[in-house]
């Protein structure tokens, strides 16, 4: 009788809960977002997803929604399980006015590309995803924003020859990439290949076996070696265990650079004082003094309304890439309204918007996130969107951006990218498009 | 020419990370030996352990304070796993008390990371983890010292076996259930205790394994690494998992190293299954296990 009630007492604080964070808006954008908020990879989950909520939170409080148009969201947990991200695609794919999908996991991307294309919904995969994407003309539904996996490569050659005194400096060297056992982890293989051949260094790349709690064996060799640098490409735990066994093997912690899912404090902080001096590529710096952070903490934290339990979070690298990520998603929205109206748009009609999505310098700092990421010049061929990277050192306590603003080598990837592409639309039967007058979906 | 000091250098660093398979594989072995069981939550209690510790460090409970909370933590949860799941479980099959024990470790997982949330802790236990040269071989401090615990702990587990009531109580259910019921052990208690030994184990493999990888979700999963370790030393021998320990880090690094190139790389982790499937294969109890005869 007791556990009855009970269990009808918590039924109808779910409903209360949900009819809360559902509002019944004619007019209201949704997001449905795949986030993973427990399992092994919870801590980047909930700083990205948290992110991403806090600006939606504040353009919601601040603003009324984006032209009067309330943003919405539902979480379904997948804890980062490609199976379960396609269940909650199934599950929230038919929730009216879907803006765009932002799992934050190669592997539920890669699952949902045939699904969006034939739903016509966008799929952001900020920072990650197929490199090939980035061809609008083939993946017309998919937007690797900000950086795709060539261009991270292009970026962390073009620091290591700005370290170096410039890229014919690059000759000679020796170049060590430590990857992730997996597809993701391989997936810059060619690049790489490709880059020392242009440049002149000597490569050398070695796997760490999933998860990588164990690197003795590899770093005994790059020891062995004698490399001038370390590209590490890492994954969870891998990154604080490289940091550590490179301490071990007695390697230069400044002379290792990681890529862009080895940047967080998550990957440092476990290691301890064997990640000082670590560097690391970002498309967004860390940090809470950009306006738009501030307005964050006064608005919506203000408000009670903030996603992070733990407030020192906020500014860290996940969190901020959650809130860039919000801002990407939510100006692809305004944009579109400004061609299609002040109301619920279509995922196709945002599609369009995400194809016309350019912030130069003086729009980001309009938006409060000057510093916070250069600039994206998205078009309907160029799902990218030229974003420039920076590198940031970890001192111990906080990262520290210790580089101008670099572009990667797109003219030297653009072919590549295309060649890619090409291929898969032989192999899937894919009509490529050759403008960007295709027609929108209403 | 063969370079003969990075092979020593190589085998070294292999034996030393040996030692820390060890160290989860014990953990195992204590609950093996006297119940059966092949405790699948052995990772958990590990990540539990490691969870709670940094936990109350962090929220600035005394070093030593906060050993002995966990201490005791892990000691109740030895005790309410035997009273909640093992015994409404007695004389089920193996097989169901593995999937008793699976099923607890998401049960333990998923409190760990309720109770102490799902961030990402660093673990510094004092001891810099710089090496120090050896005739020209680096030699990692940190795993030396781990090397140090796990042969104090082996030695006090000897010692706890061979001189006292409770260490004979042991040995009697491992030898033989039946009979050690029949002089009027109580099972449940020594199961009870058990339980707390091997949640010893898992606080200090925890604290060594978290102060490596740092105490995160993934310290479960160190389980795998146990697991050729308990195929090639015997399930039920504790001399076993540390020599299995030994060879399994040697052997995969080894192989890693001078094979690794030649097939692409990235064999380690797989490489230590191949040899102890190949062992399971000659000798199905392990170097150390003891062979189970059972007659028609």
């Amino acid at each position: 009788m007791r556990l009855s009630r009970s269990l009808r007492a918590a039924a109808l604080a779910a409903a209360i809960g949900l009819s809360a964070a559902l509002p019944t808006h004619a007019d209201e954008q949704f997001f449905p977002l795949q986030s993973y908020r427990v399992g092994p990879y919870a801590a980047g989950g909930t700083g990205f997803f948290g992110g991403f909520i806090d600006y939606l939170n504040l353009i919601n409080i601040r603003d009324g929604g984006v032209g009067g148009v309330k943003l919405t969201w539902e979480e379904g947990e997948t804890q980062y399980e490609v199976e379960r991200g396609v269940e909650v695609y199934e599950r929230l794919k038919s929730h009216p006015g879907v803006a765009a999908w932002n799992p934050l996991s190669v592997g539920i991307a890669y699952a949902m590309i045939d699904r969006i294309a034939k739903d016509k919904v966008p799929l952001i995969t900020i920072n990650h995803g197929r490199t090939d994407s980035t061809d609008g003309r083939v993946f017309p539904y998919v937007f690797p924003l900000l950086l795709n996996p060539y261009s991270e490569t292009s970026g962390i050659v073009n620091y290591i020859a700005s370290r170096e005194g410039g890229a014919d400096k690059l000759k000679g060297k020796k170049i060590v990439v430590l990857y992730h056992g997996s597809p993701y982890g391989k997936e810059t293989i060619p690049i790489y290949k490709l880059l020392a051949d242009k440049y002149g260094f000597s490569l050398g790349q070695i796997e760490v076996p999933h998860p990588g709690n164990e690197q003795q064996s590899q770093w005994l060799s790059i020891r062995r070696a004698k490399p001038d640098y370390v590209v590490l490409r890492g994954w969870g735990v891998m990154n604080p265990v490289a940091l550590k066994t490179a301490q071990k093997v007695g390697f230069p912690v400044d002379h290792i650079i990681g890529n862009v899912w080895s940047n967080s404090e998550e990957d440092v902080i476990p290691a301890g004082d064997a990640a000082k001096g670590y560097v690391a590529i970002t498309t967004q710096a860390s940090g809470a003094e950009y306006p738009v952070l501030q307005e964050i903490i006064k608005t919506v934290y203000g408000a009670g309304k903030g996603n992070l339990d733990d407030k020192k979070r906020i500014g860290s690298v996940y969190h901020n890439l959650g809130i860039v990520n919000g801002i990407l998603n939510v100006e692809a929205i305004r944009i579109a309204q400004r061609k299609f109206g002040q109301r619920t748009l279509t995922g196709d009609e945002v599609r369009w918007g995400f194809e016309h999505l350019q912030l130069d310098p003086a729009r980001v700092q309009a938006l409060g996130a000057k510093g916070l990421f250069h600039s994206i010049n998205v078009t309907w061929d160029n799902h990218e969107g030229d974003g420039r990277v920076t590198f940031q050192q970890w001192d111990g306590t906080k990262w520290k951006v210790v580089s101008d603003w670099i572009a990667p080598d797109w003219a030297f990837l653009r072919p590549i990218i295309e060649k890619s592409a090409a291929a898969y639309a032989a192999e899937h039967n894919t009509k490529v498009r050759t403008s960007d007058e295709t027609p929108v979906s209403q | 020419m063969f370079d003969y000091q990075f092979f020593v250098e190589v085998l070294v660093g292999g034996l030393l990370s040996g030692v820390m398979y060890s160290l989860v594989a014990i953990g195992f072995v204590l609950i093996y030996k006297t119940s059966g069981i092949l405790n699948f939550a052995q990772g958990a209690m590990l990540l539990f352990a490691a969870l709670t510790f940094v936990s109350l460090v962090e929220r600035g409970v005394p070093f030593w304070l906060s050993l002995s909370a966990t201490l005791m933590i892990m000691v109740g949860l030895g005790i309410t796993v035997e009273r909640t799941v093992l015994r409404p479980l007695v004389n089920q099959s193996p097989m169901t008390l593995f999937m008793a024990t699976l099923g607890l470790s998401y049960v333990i997982e998923g409190a760990a990371q309720l109770l102490w949330g799902t961030q990402v802790h660093g673990l510094d236990l004092g001891i810099d983890d710089v090496p120090f040269e050896l005739g020209g071989v680096l030699i990692s401090r940190f795993d030396l010292f781990a090397a140090a615990i796990a042969g104090a702990l082996v030695t006090a587990f000897a010692l706890f076996f061979r001189y006292t009531r409770t260490g004979l109580a042991f040995r009697a259910v491992a030898d033989d259930q039946f009979a050690a019921l029949a002089v009027g052990l109580r099972l449940s208690r020594v199961w009870a205790a058990v339980w707390t030994a091997a949640g010893i184990v898992a606080l200090v493999a925890g604290l060594l394994w978290g102060a490596r990888l740092g105490v995160q979700f993934s310290l479960s999963l160190v389980v795998l690494k146990a697991l050729p370790v308990l195929v090639l030393g015997g399930f039920d021998s504790v001399a076993g998992a540390i020599v299995g320990g030994l060879l399994i880090g040697a052997i995969e690094k080894l192989a890693e190293v001078y094979i690794g190139p030649f097939v692409g790389g990235g064999i380690e982790a797989w490489a230590a299954y191949v040899v102890a499937l190949g062992f399971l294969l000659v000798r199905p109890s392990g170097l150390f296990g003891q062979r189970l005869v059972e007659r028609a």
